[in-house]
């Protein structure tokens, strides 16, 4: 135990400065990092995560700077030491990864050659530099190194850059190892695949890592210890189990409630939220941090900052109530619901959408690409799809064809409530328009900034609804106010509102028209769990208000499982799965759901073996003969179906009452290797 | 690649062919009657007559236009009406002496351009980087035949240091003396394009420091000096090269007061003085001579560009 951390903070503080004023970011934190130990750091955005992550590296923004405390790299202070020694440090002994690994490449330098200008920083010739960058990409696994090293980042995916960039960071055989948000971003399915890697290189090297995240259950898999953050404030720690099977500071019981899991559902949960929003950067604080939003305060709490409370062993919470904090009130009543459907059930609602024979295909530099082949969907009054598939499944491209935005090809027919819709958006009449509308996962693009927050839906109310400006501004007041936007927040600009409110009045405009189904397109990808609680429940409250349909398109499978009644799983711009939400969660699956599934890593810790998907997805342009997923299969071999899985597609075909599936392998067969 | 060449040539020679008609019909619907300057006021209708149809005059101005294009492209540039000798040996050593003149001025000004551009980038913010933002873009604003007058009058007068004019007396001067000449005219264009592409070089720089590869070159344990010379400039210098090259036409396409002030034989010269004599046959070709510069290097820049970002040339070559 007495062995010097790798790394160590103590009481550091640091400050932006904006506007001439400092902000604290990081107030107090103290933590350290034991040889090989991989400590994890959760919290929401702006509770200054990556401020300590850099802080570590000592790149701190321009205006960013330490105003107390130390940073101890083995024991030695790294504050204060030259710019020319931190140089040093980082070419030998720390490294880091980025969160978004195809910017912190050079798009003009081929990556080999960024590589291997690690190893030239360390004595190597140039030739012997590439030598070892091509084996460094072999280390972690890249399918023919040789031809990567001649790449450019763009030619890469994101899976690939990601290897790439970790490639980078150990070919100076670190000490430390510092990943901010390695995996967000990337598939489930290439997540895993660079979770284990990391894992596995771990091991190989005894590393010790710092790993931010915002995502507890990367964190779960991944640390030994962990830290939780709130407003730069470090409010519990403990070794991960510990932690997680017993949280002992509210903030971090509300993050775990906040998080749609472990089969939660619509029909039966609403999930908790943490009320109100973190602390503007640099207040100034009397009492604990957390004070301002949490259940359990009290006049103590607001007037006394509160020390850390040992809880067990090393599991400590700075909190004065922490032995009340796993019995934290809920902040949304739970109530209960009667389910609306049982649950295998083909009882599809009343068909509101009717979607058969889609397909779509680009033209790409002369080449034919099929990207939706042959979908039929059917969504009924009042439900949610939910759309599920890796990037460039053609999830989105489905979102587009039904909305109009582009037209199918030949055969494909859309119509909902039995009347057939035009292909394309300007020639459906305005009653059409209004009735599908979309959320967009980005609320900053999707709103006008120079508008104010009532023009914004005011306009969409007076196009949609054929209104008078002076109603549609009343209607608009109403809407927003159902999304709980306050009224004194209507006249202001998009900018000034937090994430949260701004997808709120992406979901008011949306909701415009009246529409029967609306198009969540990762409407909560960019918000933290806290506020991505409170959305969902804000679209499941409308669901039932209105009736309204969604399609629901995100890769969060936690997500899509509460909030969908029924689910299509996509692959290659096929329907590979197609089922009740139930059904399609509880299996027997589809071996590329089933590989989809298993690659989630578990917030509860429970481990489930991985089923990896070999190889990459392959082009459009050019799909595998057969079934398409037949070359990454997990399922296929040694089933005794494998000729006929290469040689021919499967038919999507109903394998129980409600359930399809596009497979050769029989339901028995699937439901006997996945046992 | 092959084929994005192929077509930005195939869209230039579109480009050329459409400057070619409108400087023709421009030109040939000027006003002022070149018969009578060259013939006098007194010459009979007949006479007249006679010289238009000897000059093909009389013709429809397609046919004009056939001939005039015809000869442009198998190098027959036509005979001057004002000088009465080929328009080729007008040109030719006229845009010569413009060439170098504008190649000096490059040598200066690119360097100094972006150099400064780089200097205000990585001083972000602090006095050195507003001086050269706040000089660069007031010594614009200035046109260059004033920035001419002053540098004559402090260098060439007051200091004597450089001759007032651009172009040595002696013939079959040297090179040395011949680039001596060229030095202040070169430093009058650099007061006005330093402002616009230390700008952007400026801008640029900011954009990749800013970036997240930066990031990581830092990270890595380069120097920020080292960093910004391997991973900075490639990138963020790519607009400055699109920017210098769209200002090398301007500088090699008849820099008309510069070239007064330094009594300078250049394009510029040549294209006043046919502007003024309504000499079309010699006015058309130059003027249409610098569209084909302009294009030219347009096209230089655009396959340049190309060539430095590997992601533009990926996309021609998929």
């Amino acid at each position: 135990m007495s062995a010097t951390p790798t790394l160590e903070l103590r009481n550091l503080e640091v400050a932006y400065t904006v506007r001439g004023i400092d902000r604290q970011v990081l107030r107090d934190v103290s933590f350290s990092i034991a040889p090989g130990e991989a400590y994890g750091l959760v919290g929401e955005s702006g509770c200054g995560k990556s401020t300590a992550a850099f802080a570590a590296m000592r790149y701190l923004p321009r205006n960013g700077k330490i105003t107390k405390g130390s940073i101890l790299f083995e024991g030695d202070d790294i504050v204060s030491i030259s710019e020319a020694e931190v140089s040093r440090l980082r070419r030998s002994a720390i490294s880091m990864v980025y969160q978004n690994p195809s910017t912190a490449l050079n798009p003009t330098i081929r990556v080999g050659k960024q590589i291997a200008e690690v190893f030239e920083l360390n004595g190597f010739s140039s030739d012997e530099a590439m030598t070892e960058a091509q084996e460094a990409l072999t280390k972690v696994q890249i399918a023919d190194p040789a031809r990567v090293m001649r790449r450019y980042v763009h030619q890469l995916s994101g899976g690939m850059a990601q290897r790439v960039v970790i490639a980078m960071a150990l070919a100076s055989n670190p000490r430390l190892l510092v990943m901010d948000e390695p995996t967000t971003g990337l598939d489930a399915t290439v997540e895993a695949e660079v979770l284990d890697l990391v894992r596995e290189l771990r091991r190989d090297t005894g590393t010790s890592v710092l790993f931010i995240s915002h995502n507890l259950g990367v964190i779960r898999h991944m640390c030994d210890r962990v830290g939780v953050l709130y407003a730069g404030v470090l409010v519990e720690e403990g070794a991960t189990t510990e932690l997680f099977d017993n949280p002992s500071h509210p903030y971090t019981v509300g993050l775990l409630r906040c998080i749609p899991r472990g089969g939660l559902h619509k029909s039966t949960d609403r999930l908790d939220t943490i009320p109100g929003t973190p602390p503007a950067l640099g207040t100034n604080l009397l009492g604990c941090v957390f004070a301002d939003r949490c259940a359990l305060v009290d006049d103590k709490c607001r007037s006394q900052q509160p020390q850390m409370v040992t809880i067990s062993g090393s599991h400590v919470a700075r909190c004065f109530h922490s032995d009340k904090a796993k019995d934290l009130p809920r902040s949304v009543e739970k109530i209960e619901f009667a389910p609306q459907h049982e649950a295998g059930a083909s009882n599809l609602g009343e068909t509101l959408l009717d979607v058969s024979h889609l397909s779509k295909v680009f033209t790409q530099d002369g080449h034919k690409v099929r990207v939706i082949n042959d979908v039929s969907l059917r969504l009924g009054v009042g439900e949610t799809l939910g759309l599920v598939g890796e990037s460039g499944s053609g999830k989105t491209t489905i979102a587009k064809l039904v909305l109009g935005l582009t037209p199918p090809e030949e055969g494909g027919v859309i119509s909902l409530d039995g009347k057939g819709l035009a292909q394309t958006l300007n020639r459906r009449d305005v009653q059409d328009v209004g009735a599908m509308q979309i959320v967009f996962q980005n609320p900053d693009q999707a709103l006008n900034r120079r508008h104010s927050v009532t023009r914004i839906v005011a306009r969409a109310v007076e196009r949609l609804r054929s209104f008078s400006l002076r109603k549609a501004i009343e209607r608009a007041h109403e809407l927003l106010s159902g999304m709980r936007v306050e009224s004194t927040l209507h006249s202001v600009r998009p900018m000034q509102l937090s994430g949260g409110l701004k997808q709120r009045v992406a979901i008011a405009r949306a909701f415009a028209g009246a529409p029967q189904i609306v198009v969540c397109d990762e409407p909560t990808s960019a918000l933290d769990v806290s506020v991505q609680a409170a959305i969902l429940n804000l679209l499941v409250d409308l669901q039932k208000q209105d009736k309204t349909s969604f399609i629901f398109i995100s890769h969060d499978l936690g997500v899509v499982r509460y909030i969908s009644d029924r689910i299509a799983v996509l692959y290659l711009g096929r329907v590979v799965e197609f089922g009740t939400s139930q059904r399609v969660f509880s299996g027997p699956f589809h071996p590329y759901t089933e590989a989809l599934l298993s690659s989630v890593p578990k917030i509860d810790g429970s481990i489930r073996r991985r089923i990896p998907l070999t190889g990459v997805v392959p082009s459009p342009s050019n799909p595998p003969s057969g079934c398409v997923l037949n070359p990454r299969c997990p399922r296929k071999e040694g089933s005794g179906y494998e000729s006929l899985c290469e040689s021919e597609e499967p038919n999507l075909t109903e394998v129980e009452p409600g359930h399809f599936m596009r497979c050769h392998l029989p339901i028995e067969k699937l439901k006997q290797l996945q046992n | 690649m092959l084929r994005f060449v192929a077509k930005r040539i195939g869209l230039s020679i579109l480009t050329l062919f459409l400057v070619s008609v409108i400087v023709f019909i421009m030109t040939s619907i000027m006003p002022g009657d070149i018969a009578k300057q060259v013939l006098g006021r007194d010459a009979t209708p007949e006479a007249f007559e006679l010289w238009n149809k000897e000059k093909g005059f009389d013709k429809p101005l397609v046919v004009q236009y056939g001939r005039w294009i015809g000869g442009v492209m198998t190098g027959n540039l036509g005979t001057s009406l004002k000088y009465e000798m080929p328009v080729s040996e007008i040109l030719g050593p006229a845009a010569s002496k413009s060439a170098q003149l504008a190649i000096v001025a490059l040598l200066i000004i690119a360097p100094v351009s972006i150099l400064g551009g780089v200097v205000a980038a990585m001083n972000r913010g602090k006095k050195i980087d507003r001086a050269l933002t706040v000089g660069g873009l007031s010594a614009a604003v200035i046109p260059e035949f004033v920035w001419a007058v002053v540098l004559i009058l402090l260098f060439g007068v007051a200091v004597e240091a450089f001759p007032v004019y651009a172009f040595p007396e002696e013939e079959n001067p040297n090179l040395i003396s011949s680039v001596y000449h060229l030095i202040l005219p070169s430093i009058a264009l650099l007061f006005v394009l330093f402002g616009y592409i230390s700008r952007i070089t400026r801008a640029g720089v900011v954009e990749a420091l800013d970036s997240d590869y930066m990031r990581t070159a830092v990270l890595k344990g380069l120097s920020i000096r080292v960093a910004v010379v391997r991973h900075v400039l490639r990138n963020a210098l790519l607009p400055t090269i699109a920017v210098i090259a769209t200002q090398v036409p301007y500088l090699a396409g008849g820099l008309i007061a510069i070239e007064r002030v330094f009594n300078y034989p250049g394009f510029g010269n040549i294209l006043l003085a046919a502007v003024i004599a309504r000499d079309f046959p010699l006015l058309q070709t130059a003027v249409f001579l610098i569209g084909v510069v302009i294009v030219s290097f347009q096209l230089i820049a655009d396959i340049l560009f190309a060539v430095l970002n590997p992601r533009i040339r990926q996309r021609v070559t998929e």
